[in-house]
């Protein structure tokens, strides 16, 4: 089985971005950037299915030079392969699930995992664009993974007010949520030997973008913040708030 | 034709209210845009589609071919892509559900259009439509314009209003026949567990939310009898679901749930960003803490200062007896 692991570059949700002076994108010199951590499961689940079916697992990012951080992460905790795909910053979306696609065709992938969604802009999209641009099936959001001998495959997935069992088979595309592993730690020597590892490294012609931001803000607070204390005259007050001034109850 | 579909979801109760929302939302396009509207119906039974009618809307399209009889994403995106060229679309409109959120990149993807998920506004501008969705966990507002013809876009549930109109419309239903091959069938719904008897944060209009404030997962039972008061769901910080206190099903934050009830109440949540990010485009919140500086008031509508210990069961009883309710059962025991 040949998995292909799809990691995203994120900014630490702890860091308070700057908005750049150009109005459309963050200072990104100021942030730290870390394996996105939906990604983690995918990357445990590569190796679980490589631990029953053999095979090889790649790991792949499409990020700046300095991503090759998570890559070696990624070989630490015992993938066979990482790739980096050279963009800065330049590419929205289509054009990550574009060249992800070009990527997993050339590594004849059978089987791709991606974390749900990427922390930065919590698209919950990629599965769908890669699985459409390599003409797989795709299943998102998926908390429990059952693969076949015969290369059926069995995804349950989360929806509104329960879960979804979807039948489909490989090759496929999946996207992971937590719950579904217990992602391992990479050991002490393993981190050491990854440093010496090779990270590959690719640039790709790029599509234009289909989407752009045209400008970023922080968002304005217009809420009514009243803060009452404990009292039962208080408590009485704040359920006349949430009835008449609020109108929620 | 209709050059703004707008695809939506019903199930055994009708019309699900974020479809309602995408319907509004597609009507206002239209009138704005002088285009056509359309619903199409994804799920639910051929005579939900006359729904759309309440929300203005006058032209629906009911999908049918054997190969759709059980949901099937891919199939379903494949038959869209050629109601899209015969109606010769221009504006794709779903809610940002489960289903709307791994269908529409599929379905954009098919297109090569733009395609901007989750929005919680969309302005039109000299005739073109420019998304708002927060990004980087809420803390980054981006304004997006997509630079295709053909544009898709999802809808954050619940922060857009459906508006009834006056007299619903009669709805002209079309049916449209597309032409599938048992390949587009690639991946299928075999089965829907639903959470039996557990309403579920992303389908209610009231949460309340439980954090580490709550001390244990003996202590939720006032989390659930505040909710049952309230015809709400439960929700929990992720402190609280990694300390295994509460399912992750209820986890409410950028890598749990998005909601946007009517009503958020955090009972002992500090108001993390990542919390923030799940919760704070709720209609109005209400913060229950004892830290006067704990950040979640900074986004509360409303916040006691106080210990939930405290604060629960005295808010319980003056709500039972506000709502004309009985007080449950086990606030009941307690409070004696
Ligand atoms: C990548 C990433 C993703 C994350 N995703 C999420 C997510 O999806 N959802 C989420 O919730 N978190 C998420 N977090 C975790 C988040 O950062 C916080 O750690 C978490 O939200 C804290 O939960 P809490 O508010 O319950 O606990 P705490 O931060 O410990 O807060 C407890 C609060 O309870 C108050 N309190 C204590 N006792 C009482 C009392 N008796 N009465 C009243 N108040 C009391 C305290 O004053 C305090 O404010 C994420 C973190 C990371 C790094
Ligand atoms: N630049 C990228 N490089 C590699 N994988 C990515 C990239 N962006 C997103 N992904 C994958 O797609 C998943 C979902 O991301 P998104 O649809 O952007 O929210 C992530 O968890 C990753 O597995």
């Amino acid at each position: 089985m040949r998995v292909m692991v799809c990691l995203s570059y994120v900014p630490d949700t702890a860091t308070r971005p700057q908005i750049a002076s150009d109005g459309r994108q963050i200072e990104r010199t100021s942030v730290k950037f870390i394996l996105n951590p939906y990604d983690e499961y995918a990357l445990e689940e590569g190796l679980l299915v490589r631990e029953r079916f053999g095979g090889e697992v790649l790991a792949v990012c499409v990020a700046p030079d300095n991503a090759r951080e998570i890559l070696r992460t990624a070989l630490a905790m015992g993938v066979d392969r990482a790739l980096l795909v050279r963009d800065e910053w330049t590419l929205d979306s289509f054009g990550v699930g574009v060249a992800l696609a070009t990527v997993a065709q050339r590594y004849n992938a059978d089987l791709l995992l991606m974390g749900r969604q990427s922390i930065d802009f919590d698209s919950f999209q990629m599965a769908s664009t890669v699985g459409e641009l390599l003409g797989y099936p795709s299943v998102s959001v998926v908390s429990r993974l059952v693969i076949m001998e015969d290369g059926t495959v069995v995804a349950e997935r989360d929806v509104e007010g329960g879960k979804e069992i979807v039948h489909t088979r490989l090759p496929c595309v999946v996207s992971v949520q937590k719950g579904i592993n217990e992602p391992r730690y990479p050991k002490l020597p393993d981190i050491i030997k990854a440093k010496s590892k090779p990270v590959d490294e690719i640039v790709l012609p790029s599509e234009g973008p289909l989407c752009e931001i045209v400008a970023m803000e922080l968002p304005q607070r217009s809420r009514a913040g009243k803060i009452l204390g404990a009292s039962d005259a208080e408590l009485e007050e704040l359920i006349r708030l949430l009835h008449e001034e609020a109108k929620v109850i | 034709m209709a050059t703004i579909l707008a695809l939506v979801e019903a199930d055994a109760t009708g019309l699900k209210r974020s479809s309602a929302e995408v319907l509004t939302v597609a009507r206002t396009l239209a009138m704005a845009l002088n285009e056509g509207p359309a619903a199409v119906l994804l799920t639910g039974l051929p005579e939900h589609i006359e729904q759309a009618g309440s929300y203005g809307i006058t032209e629906g399209v009911i999908i049918e071919h054997e190969l759709l009889q059980t949901y099937s994403m891919p199939a379903m995106a494949a038959a869209l892509t050629q109601l899209v060229a015969v109606e010769q679309a221009r504006f794709i409109l779903a809610a940002a559900t489960a289903r709307g959120k791994e269908l529409l990149p599929r379905l954009a993807a098919k297109l090569k259009a733009g395609y901007a998920p989750d929005c919680v506004e969309l302005r039109l501008q000299d005739g073109s439509i420019q998304a708002v969705r927060p990004i980087y966990a809420g803390k980054v507002l981006a304004t997006i314009r997509l630079r295709t013809t053909l544009q898709v876009f999802s809808l954050r549930p619940n922060v857009f209003t459906a508006r009834p109109v006056e007299l619903p419309a009669a709805v002209a239903v079309r049916v449209f026949r597309p032409e599938l091959r048992a390949e587009d069938r690639s991946a299928v719904v075999h089965e829907v567990i639903r959470n039996e008897g557990k309403l579920d944060v992303l389908e209610a209009d009231i949460i309340v939310s439980g954090g580490r404030g709550m001390r244990g997962a003996e202590h939720f039972w006032m989390i659930e009898e505040l909710a049952q008061l309230l015809g709400g769901a439960v929700g929990a910080s992720r402190a609280v679901v990694d300390a295994g206190w509460r399912p992750h099903s209820e986890q409410v934050g950028q890598t749990g749930k998005t909601v946007s009830p009517n009503l958020y109440i955090a009972c002992g949540i500090s108001g993390a960003i990542q919390h923030l990010a799940g919760m704070s485009s709720s209609k109005v919140i209400v913060a229950i803490n004892k830290d006067a500086e704990a950040p979640i008031f900074r986004v509360a509508d409303y916040g006691i200062v106080g210990d939930v210990f405290d604060v629960l069961p005295r808010l319980a009883v003056k709500l039972a007896r506000f709502l004309g309710k009985p007080l449950p059962e086990r606030f009941q025991r307690e409070v004696q």
